[in-house]
């Protein structure tokens, strides 16, 4: 055992003498730089402090209901990388020769290879008579199997039929539900705030479903003539859904001091589309293009809001190519 | 032991000439060239964290009823989507530091990547012959804006929705085939087909990450190429001559050491800084949205955009050809892209100079680009602030109406002056180093004749 240890040392020994040997032998391809066994040093604590850091993650991972434990886990593992980092940039300062070489920027152009190539093309092509027939019918080839390619695309959705873009839930005589299913009455409207009402035994998440629903101050309405029995008792009701972008209005400016403040009013908090529910909907500031659509109430015999009849609009951000008629059912 | 690898792998693959060459490749020392490669160390925690999220990710809209270890959200109804990132964030050990880290290396990514582009631009670092690198690196940055947006997008959670209803409203604005691209993409009018949710997350960890890392390795091919530019900082570099560090040892150790940092610097903002607590929005519903809510930052100048073009719809009769939203979320950074990429061409159309340009100018030297790269910058920057005009009035109690047309006006008038003035500072800067360099000489002279 003895033995075999001393020969181990022996060799290795002998192996970095003859490394050294031969390294003195050539010209130095890297420059030779000082020692620096303090740097050397700094290197090894960091290193050992990365190590520290890294174990003390998995320390951390391991304990159950530990307080803080993200926390806890981002300062270990940045801590660790944190340290490694230091080590790498101190070692590439100061543990490694800082060369400053210099280098040819390569060829900026091959003309002999440049003319091969223009040659393999052009003598490749000397068997060739009726030159664009061959082209037209290969970019004909090319052009329809792509075509072919992309067709099953269209299964992706209804791609030609934007007819589906204009159709609601709502139809005449649908009751107004409340997130919960509850039928909304006329008594349980208030001035002052607005209510969020869905149609009856439909989905409440397609576009077309959800409703703003407000009372108007006595006095206030100014509904043009074509809508005068679209409101009950002052309530009015207006597709949730902005028609700039798609977000649901979820603010209702409410004048606090009606002789000096705005009109109360409907806002997208996502760009700040205002819309005034006494006036059809109508845009009084922000970027969208149209009114909200308008939904025609009437209450029944037990004071529960129903639907008139479908949207005064499409709802909805606009799409290309959208009409201004009413929705469809 | 070195020589007997060596000579395993080059008697295989005849690497050793590539591998002299790639170890004494040489990188010229500048801070700023250091922004690249801030990106590219971001990407790699990006797929790794990422890929360990997909690891719990259910790309799902189907419903289910939440009874993880959240008390607020307990009981309630939400898609499985939202469900397995709560679950991430609060009953997968470390979920919430991966997810975390990977949000806030989105958000590294894209500014070291728009810092990179700014340092490219300033320094003329794009003219010929890296023309197809710009470019390539444009394109890049084309892909992770819709990269991040998608990941944020589909966990589902109210701000998500939100951001996705404006997604559709600008894919249906679209001039002629809007609607019809819009039904294509969502599979169904919105919220769109179950299966959108699929088509999102497949976009999201496979297809897009594929062509950034595609264009990656293109971009990197390209540069190694042609070799770094390089600022002229001492008389033996050049335009033919390339001066600086060799890979090996001099670069490799800086550059790993700079990857630990980035990995440092992400996973501590990860574990310490929150982002995106998605369980205090609550589930995505369409019928409901927030005050206050905030796209991440990159993605700033597009609500700007959003918010400040007045509101019409351009309308032929009844028909509707433009919807609002194009204009500012489709027409306007489209518009910046071309601009960006056809810079190179305009300015050698307006310069004359089509030369072959290794050397960098410093911003001051090339007084045209930089006053017109400020302008451009100056006109992005504004509409990005208009970005947070609802922030301000709650901060700052500004009338939001009022920042409308002030931010409005900063539009036509802030560009023309921003580059007025720069132009007028980078000829300033350039005439006083002529005096310095007229004095230096006279006093040398002055020395000589003494002598």
């Amino acid at each position: 055992m003895r033995r075999l240890l001393a020969a181990l040392l022996l060799w290795l020994g002998g192996g970095r003498r003859r490394r050294r040997e031969r390294e003195e032998e050539k010209e130095r391809i890297v420059e030779p730089a000082p020692k620096a066994p303090r740097a050397e040093l700094v290197v090894v604590a960091l290193l050992l402090c990365a190590a520290a850091a890294a174990v003390a993650f998995i320390v951390f991972y391991a304990i159950d209901g530990l307080r803080g434990q993200t926390q806890w886990f981002g300062l270990a593992l940045g801590g660790s990388f944190a340290f490694l980092g230091a080590a790498l940039i101190l070692w590439g300062r100061e543990l490694v020769p800082v060369e400053e070489i210099e280098e040819d920027y390569p060829e900026r152009e091959h003309p002999e290879e440049q003319e091969a190539v223009e040659r393999i093309v052009h003598e490749s092509g000397t068997r060739i008579t009726r030159k664009r027939l061959l082209t037209a019918a290969a970019t004909a080839a090319g052009g329809a199997i792509g075509l072919a390619a992309l067709t099953p695309a269209v299964s992706l959705g209804p791609v030609f039929d934007t007819g589906s873009l204009y159709s609601t839930p709502w139809r005449r005589n649908r009751r107004l539900v409340d997130e919960d299913g509850n039928p909304l009455r006329v008594d349980d409207i208030d001035e002052g705030t607005f209510y969020t009402a869905f149609p009856e035994g439909a989905s409440q998440d397609t576009i077309g479903a959800p409703l703003v629903v407000v009372r108007i101050p006595a006095g206030e309405m100014a509904l043009p003539a074509d809508r005068a029995d679209w409101a009950v008792e002052g309530i009015v009701a207006y597709s949730k859904v902005c028609t700039h972008a798609g977000c649901a209005i979820s603010l209702y400016r409410k004048p606090l001091f009606p002789p000096t403040a705005p009109r109360p009013a409907l806002v997208c908090p996502c760009h700040y589309s205002t819309f005034d529910p006494a006036r059809a909907g109508k845009v009084l500031f922000g970027p969208a293009g149209r009114a909200l659509p308008q939904l025609p109430l009437r209450a029944d015999r037990r004071g529960v809001l129903r639907a008139a009849g479908n949207f005064s609009g499409p709802v909805g951000p606009s799409w290309s190519g959208v009409r201004r008629k009413g929705a469809r059912s | 032991m070195i020589r007997r690898a060596i000579g395993v792998v080059d008697s295989r693959s005849g690497a050793a000439p590539f591998l002299t060459k790639l170890l004494r490749y040489v990188f010229p020392d500048h801070w700023s060239f250091l922004l690249g490669e801030v990106a590219l160390y971001a990407f790699i925690v990006l797929v790794a964290t990422g890929v360990y999220l997909t690891l719990f990710f259910e790309p799902s809209l189907s419903n289910t009823v939440y009874h993880g270890s959240y008390a607020p959200l307990r009981g309630m109804e939400m898609s499985e989507a939202y469900r397995s990132v709560v679950d991430i964030s609060f009953d997968v050990r470390a979920g919430l530091l991966i997810r975390q880290t990977h949000h806030w290396a989105a958000n590294v990514f894209v500014a070291a990547i728009v810092l990179h582009l700014l340092r490219i631009f300033f320094t003329g670092a794009f003219r010929k012959p890296r023309e197809g690198t710009y470019l390539i690196g444009l394109l890049m940055l084309m892909v992770v804006l819709p990269e991040g947006y998608l990941g944020y997008s589909m966990v589902d959670d109210l701000l998500s929705g939100m951001g996705l209803a404006i997604g559709y409203a600008v894919a249906e604005s679209v001039p002629f085939v809007g609607g019809n691209l819009a039904l294509l993409v969502w599979g169904d009018p919105y919220p769109g087909h179950a299966a959108f949710e699929s088509r999102m997350y497949i976009t999201h960890v496979f297809i897009l990450p594929a062509v950034i890392g595609t264009l990656i390795a293109a971009h990197l091919t390209l540069v190694a190429s042609r070799h770094h530019t390089q600022f002229k900082r001492t008389k033996r570099q050049s335009e033919r001559k390339l001066l600086g560090l060799p890979t090996f040892p001099g670069q490799a150790p800086r550059s790993l050491g700079l990857m630990s940092c980035v990995a440092a610097v992400l996973f501590l903002l990860g574990g310490l800084v929150q982002i995106n607590p998605i369980w205090q929005w609550g589930p995505y519903q369409v019928a409901q949205s927030t005050n206050g809510a905030q796209p991440d930052w990159y993605l700033g100048w597009l609500i700007g955009a959003l918010r400040l073009v007045p509101g019409f719809d351009l309308r032929i009769g009844d028909y509707t050809l433009v919807p609002n939203p194009f204009w500012g979320g489709a027409l306007f950074p489209l518009l910046i892209f071309v601009i960006l990429g056809i810079y190179p061409w305009l300015e050698r159309r307006l310069t004359g100079d089509r030369g072959y340009h290794n050397v960098l100018d410093r911003p001051r030297d090339a007084p045209g680009r930089t006053a017109f790269g400020a302008a451009l910058l100056s006109w992005i920057l504004v509409v990005f602030f208009a970005g947070s005009m609802d922030r301000a009035v709650v901060t700052f109690g500004l009338s939001y109406a009022a920042q409308v047309w002030i931010y409005r006006a900063a539009l036509v008038v802030l560009p023309p002056l921003v580059f007025l003035v720069v132009r007028r500072i980078c000829r300033e800067l350039q005439r006083s180093e002529e005096v310095e360099e007229d004095q230096h000489r006279a006093e040398a002279e002055a020395r000589a004749a003494r002598a």
